[in-house]
């Protein structure tokens, strides 16, 4: 449950924003559960935080309506070796304040991205340096062989140097940390839209960008940012007409929201999955009432596990029809994803409670369980059920259930047995899955996420290969590959792609990204 | 016969003059009861996740289209039976307001009677802190407290502690009344000869006041009490609404209204329904019988 005094305030400060917005024919009103903590394209590696600061800055490369990537600030590229990239630059490209964007701007930007305080390092992790050829042309080394480089520089965005420069922003700060500078709250990109006022918890109010090197595709003339917690209050919000567009919709919105003859509901997938993980390093569960012994380093209490959750009814009943259920660690649209492999083993208490038996627990055992209650789509929900499923085969899962400002700390410090997790690859690539969550964890940001230190020698082989592999085909066969041992290992418990539900008036069109960035330069009000 | 006795005593007269009361004090049996024995009369035990069968889920009351027999009211979000929540829930809220009631009393009594009987800088002292504290209503003052104590208590012990946390804010936030009705009684009757009789004869303070001022000062202190527990019982209903009561795990009548209020407007009415008819008969009766005892209590009413 979320504390109910910020909610209240927010409910406060979202009807004094709406007061004071003027009614204009072409002003995009749109409300998210939370707000963009900072203007600083570099200083939080979140979807809202990147997908709001997109509308104002731009990298070399970005994504299309389908996520293909696509030019932005770099006109075309090769690969003039397996290590060296050459990018040439857009001429005409300004940022807002009128300095045009040259190559100096890139190697700036490079040095931002990795410098203390950024939370964006890994896109560029890949990246040894950029050499500038001229102003308008560099040069990107990687440390190897890295074929999915224009993909992962989609969200490292580009900041002017002589503006932080002149404003002290050479470095992103943490503004959770009660730290801002000049670019937490001002904004200068080369993007559609140009920041116009900042109230943070409160509205961000963009402009559109005259001077964009762009052919504008939308009609906003205004575009007023909401945050608005409490998910009721967004619904109403959108129904009483004070906002154009609202996201997350709550499922059991949905149909009241199709039935408004105003209203739309746009549903797509987002390039999510949601699954469990288990703790298969440490000798003793931190969690469990199994001393000496460690229950999930046995595969066939994992196989246990993922068999006693009927998926199907999780689906109908929790998700109402809305999201797929999976089998594999990525989601449809994920390059590398392959619909043979994605086959879940079928549902079946009673061979779980054989495997349980078998495993030396007949009576079942038990053990803490962590999920977020606010983060991904009716995640408490899917845990309490899953607890009650697990109930039926002996297993007595304690929920705790909490909100995502205390669950990600402690999951992230592995103070956890059985934990919930969600998954979006920010590059697209399966490359990124495997390195985050499925690698054993090491050097470099590998396995930072395998949060219960899954470990398979050969997997972590085929994850170092398919990181420098240039050829597309063979590149997929040790996707493949990797995906089958770490399905054959039961290294987590996938459960399924979550929907992804936009609300909004009959007359917005806009592009749904699977990623969940909302783009302003494609909203047309008709 | 002492039966008849009491069949015919005042107390009893009023009771059975009053139809409403009666009434009330029926539909108050009823639902204690039915707390009390939750786990032999209902149906299903909605604790034990085993049963629960999320297939279930959002099954609509028995007598509607898509009903079924065995969920007489229809089930919830996660498939557990409303007719067996709301009976567990009843039985956590009713739990919850007695034990902050007594707290409350106990405290509220206790203070007042040293407040009265020694008069002075400790009155003035405990007079001021309630006058303090009743300038602030009593759900601000339970909030806060549980506020602070969920995150004064580490973590592992928050849900389990969750119950004791309830009780103690909200006994925290009502002992005023109880305090200052005892210390208006207890000015009054110390200047009473059988007070002023047992202190000639040397008996210690706290023996006067436990055995001859106590007794004497109970009366109205039984009827604030009724009234009190019915306010426990919506205080504990809105901290659990709130999200800072009883866990979803473990619902009470307030955790599962909040729970059914988020499907209230998608056409699942009766997962907050049901609960919330529930709390208000069960307040509504409590509260009636309070204001019976008063009445009744009152020889200036008679």
């Amino acid at each position: 449950m979320h504390p109910s005094l910020p909610r209240i305030a927010l409910s406060f400060a979202f009807a004094l924003a709406l007061a004071a917005a003027p009614a204009h024919a072409r002003t995009f009103r749109y409300a998210d559960q939370g707000d963009v903590l900072s203007m600083d394209p570099h200083m939080f590696n979140e979807a809202v935080q990147l997908s709001f600061t997109a509308n104002m800055y731009e990298g070399l490369t970005g994504r299309g309506k389908k996520l293909e990537t696509e030019p932005l600030l770099a006109t075309d590229w090769k690969q003039t070796s397996p290590t060296v990239w050459r990018f040439s630059l857009r001429r005409d490209a300004k940022f807002h304040d009128g300095t045009p964007f040259t190559a100096d701007d890139v190697i700036f930007s490079l040095e931002r991205a990795r410098s203390e305080g950024s939370d964006v390092k890994m896109y560029v992790g890949a990246v040894k340096e950029i050499r500038k050829i001229d102003t308008h042309t560099v040069d990107i080394v990687t440390h190897d062989p890295f074929p999915i480089l224009p993909s992962m520089l989609t969200t490292w965005y580009i900041m002017s140097k002589t503006w932080c420069e002149k404003n002290g922003a050479l470095r992103p700060v943490d503004v959770r940390k009660g730290t801002e500078n000049y670019a937490s709250t001002h904004a200068n990109g080369t993007g559609p839209f140009m920041l116009k006022s900042r109230e943070p918890g409160v509205r961000t109010v963009l402009l559109p960008n005259p001077n964009w090197w762009g052919k504008p595709e939308h009609n906003v003339t205004e575009a007023v940012f909401m945050p608005v917690a409490n998910a009721a209050t967004r619904v109403a919000a959108l129904i009483s007409g004070e906002i154009e567009m609202m996201e997350p919709v709550p499922l059991q919105d949905i149909p009241r929201i199709q039935g408004n003859p105003e209203l739309k509901v746009m549903q797509g997938l987002e390039a999510r999955i949601i699954f469990l993980g288990m703790d298969q390093k440490r000798d003793e569960l931190l969690f469990s009432n199994v001393k000496g012994k460690n229950p999930f380093k046995d595969k066939r209490v994992r196989q246990a596990f993922y068999q006693a959750i009927d998926i199907e009814a999780i689906k109908s009943r929790i998700m109402r029809g809305t999201s797929v259920p999976t089998a594999l660690m990525v989601a449809s649209m994920v390059n590398g994803y392959s619909p043979e492999l994605d086959k879940r083993l079928h549902y079946d208490p009673e061979a779980a409670k054989k495997l349980l038996a078998q495993a030396g627990y007949p009576d079942g055992f038990e053990v803490g369980m962590n999920c977020p209650n606010d983060r991904y789509v009716n995640d408490a929900e899917i845990c309490q059920a899953v607890a009650a499923m697990l109930a039926r085969i002996g297993i007595k899962a304690s929920l705790v259930a909490e909100t995502k400002a205390i669950f990600f700390p402690k999951i992230l410090r592995r103070d956890t047995s059985f934990y919930m997790l969600g998954w979006t690859p920010a590059t697209l690539d399966s490359h990124n899955a495997l390195f985050a969550l499925m690698a054993t964890p090491g050097e470099g940001g590998q396995g930072q996420f395998n949060l219960g230190a899954y470990s398979n020698p050969r997997l972590d082989e085929l994850v170092t290969r398919i990181a420098s592999e240039n050829n597309a085909a063979k590149r997929n066969a040790l996707i493949a590959e990797a995906f089958k041992i770490h399905a054959d290992d039961i290294g987590h418990l996938p459960l399924h792609v979550q929907p992804l539900i936009w609300g909004m008036k009959k007359n917005v069109e806009m592009a749904q990204l699977a990623n969940n960035f909302i783009q302003l330069k494609w909203v047309v009000m008709k | 016969m002492r039966g008849a006795r009491a069949w015919d005593s005042d107390l009893l007269y009023s009771f059975r003059r009053s139809p409403v009361t009666v009434v009330a004090a029926g539909l108050t049996l009823l639902c204690v009861g039915g707390a009390l024995f939750a786990p032999w009369i209902a149906p299903h035990n909605p604790f034990d996740l085993a049963s629960v069968n999320l297939l279930d889920a959002f099954t609509p009351p028995a007598w509607s289209p898509r009903g079924n027999a065995a969920y007489l009211l229809g089930t919830d979000n996660q498939g557990r039976d409303m007719l067996s929540a709301i009976l567990y829930g009843a039985r956590i809220s009713l739990a919850v307001g007695v034990a902050a009631v007594l707290f409350s009393m106990v405290l509220g009594v206790s203070l007042g009677l040293l407040s009265g009987y020694l008069g002075g800088p400790v009155d003035a002292l405990l007079m001021r802190i309630a006058d303090v504290q009743l300038s602030f209503p009593a759900i601000l003052i339970a909030l806060l407290i549980d506020g602070v104590a969920h995150v004064a208590l580490p973590r592992e012990w928050r849900s389990s502690m969750a119950m004791y946390v309830l009780v103690f804010s909200i006994g925290i936030s009502g002992w005023v009344q109880y305090a200052r009705t005892v210390r208006g009684s207890t000015l009054v009757e110390k200047s009473k000869e059988y007070v002023q009789a047992a202190r000639v004869i040397g008996r210690h303070p706290a023996a006067i006041m436990w055995h001859h001022l106590l007794p004497n000062v109970m009366g109205p202190v039984l009827v604030i009490a009724t009234i009190h527990l019915a306010t426990a019982i919506v205080t504990e209903a809105t901290l659990s609404f709130l999200g800072v009561g009883m866990p979803p795990t473990t619902p009470s009548l307030g955790t599962l209204i909040s729970a059914g209020n988020n499907f209230l407007f998608s056409g699942e009415w009766w997962i907050a329904v049901f609960p919330g008819t529930a709390l208000v008969v069960l307040v509504l009766s409590v509260n009636l019988l309070g204001d019976w005892l008063r009445d009744a209590l009152n020889p200036k009413l008679r």
